[in-house]
């Protein structure tokens, strides 16, 4: 078999596209919260920021390729292992009880997966696939979140996103084989804290919209 | 202190790997605390012989603990509750008067049920075969020092060969992944000397036997090293991943 097969085939190769895969997805998180600060400093801040972003042309549009990509392999790879480990127990269990190793979000991460994956694709029918000629993004943002349901929604998926990052994090540096009792326990506080700030740092600016926008 | 309990259990009956199981339920009365998990099923057997009835059938050898032949998932449990013991070192003390217990067999794709609660784990050995072979001589000891091995990759060597193939890992994974007892074979052959000139060949080796008999990913969700008998630690997964890169991708082993 061809080697290249061979490896990212494997289960452990699977896992290593997965893990590489995600934490790009961890600096897109961190650039985009970044840039979706800029809303605390009023709707021209915001609107600047938008545009600044869009003057980086064609470079904006390879990054979006990228991402197309990465979201791709995260995905198609998530779903053949999460059918596999599936199929790896046929017969379950009548009683089943956590030991103590499993936490909210590393049992869940294949739902979460799904849902941010939905939720992804409302986001960018909400805020990027929208005719933009004769209004700005802070207009379409402020008049979304006017709508309670819409405050919700995305806080709703952002704690999804914030269990997703939770498990994800510490994971991957396990799979790409960085277990060390010596740094391993902050790795481990380390991405509750970052899904922390994530949680928050995204999850209040709906409310911050709808309240004083 | 010495007391008798009751217990009630909900035993997985299955007469072959064909037949379809059911849940029978087995009253447990006058069970000393003294027991072992295994001698209440020994009495539990004694009973249904007396009575013309068909014995549970369950995988045990050496009852000290240290062979990894016994094994069942108690209340959910591989093992049962307590942390780093087997099924025969867990004693009755741990359970109270009147508890409900459910007894099932460790359950993956790859582990076929034999009968009742016993499994052929004979994969496990696969995956050892497919990690090939190191040369040990026999006879006298060597010289102490004749192959300098540092007390650290000693020590780390020597906690993942404290594996004793129980299958406990697989039971307890939610995907029923054998990452955590490969993981030890890699560990153990591969950090010392008499394994490490074919790490990179046993590496792969294992990891695809393991995906071609049908073990389930890895997703880190920890619950093979809260569960180990022998508590082994995931830190030996991460060897294993670090390895599988290694000889993936700067070996060249095919």
């Amino acid at each position: 078999m061809n080697w290249f097969v061979a490896t990212f085939g494997s289960s452990i190769g699977k896992k290593l596209l997965m893990a590489v895969t995600g934490l790009c997805f961890i600096g897109f998180l961190t650039g985009h919260l970044a840039g979706n600060l800029t809303i605390y400093a009023g709707g021209d801040a915001f609107n600047s920021y938008a545009e600044h972003l869009h003057a980086l042309e064609p470079f904006l549009t390879v990054v979006e390729i990228a991402l197309l990509s990465l979201a791709i392999i995260h995905i198609v790879t998530g779903l053949w292992l999460f059918w596999q480990n599936l199929k790896a127990r046929p017969n379950r269990y009548a009683v089943n009880k956590w030991a103590g190793g499993r936490t909210i979000g590393s049992a869940t991460m294949p739902y979460t997966g799904v849902l941010i994956l939905a939720f992804v694709i409302f986001h960018l029918l909400n805020f990027s696939f929208v005719d933009k000629t004769n209004t700005t993004i802070w207009q379409i943002v402020s008049t979304a979140f006017a709508n309670p349901l819409y405050v919700l929604l995305y806080i709703a998926a952002i704690v999804v996103v914030a269990f997703h990052v939770r498990h994800g994090l510490w994971s991957l540096f396990q799979t790409l084989g960085a277990n060390h009792p010596k740094y391993m326990p902050f790795i481990f506080k380390a991405s509750i804290v970052v899904s922390l700030i994530f949680g928050i740092g995204f999850g209040l600016l709906p409310l911050y919209v709808s309240l004083f926008a | 202190m010495t007391k008798n309990i009751n217990l009630t259990l909900k035993v997985w009956r299955q007469k072959n790997s064909s037949a379809a199981g059911n849940f029978e339920r087995l009253e447990a009365k006058d069970i000393s605390t003294d027991m072992s998990f295994l001698e209440m099923l020994d009495i539990i057997n004694e009973k249904l012989t007396l009575e013309g009835k068909e014995p549970i059938a369950f995988d045990h050898d050496c009852r000290e603990g240290i062979c990894g032949q016994c094994g069942s998932v108690i209340n959910g449990r591989p093992h049962g509750p307590e942390k780093g013991t087997t099924l025969c070192q867990l004693h009755m003390r741990h359970f109270a008067d009147g508890d409900e217990l459910v007894i099932e067999p460790f359950r993956a794709r790859a582990f076929k049920v034999v009968k009742d609660l016993a499994v052929d784990r004979s994969p496990l050995d696969q995956l050892i075969q497919a990690g090939g072979y190191i040369s040990a001589n026999t006879g006298a000891a060597p010289d102490a020092n004749a192959l300098p091995i540092s007390k650290e990759t000693a020590e780390m060597a020597f906690d993942a060969a404290a594996c004793i193939g129980c299958g406990a890992c697989i039971a307890a994974c939610p995907n029923a992944s054998a990452m955590l007892f490969i993981g030890a074979k890699v560990s153990h052959l591969n950090l010392l000397p008499q394994g490490k000139s074919e790490a990179d060949k046993r590496t792969l080796g294992m990891v695809r036997k393991m995906d071609t008999l049908g073990f389930g990913n890895c997703t880190n969700e920890r619950e093979c090293e809260a569960e180990c008998p022998k508590e082994i630690s995931i830190t030996n997964i991460a060897r294993l991943n670090r390895g599988f890169i290694k000889a993936s991708l700067f070996s060249s082993e095919k």
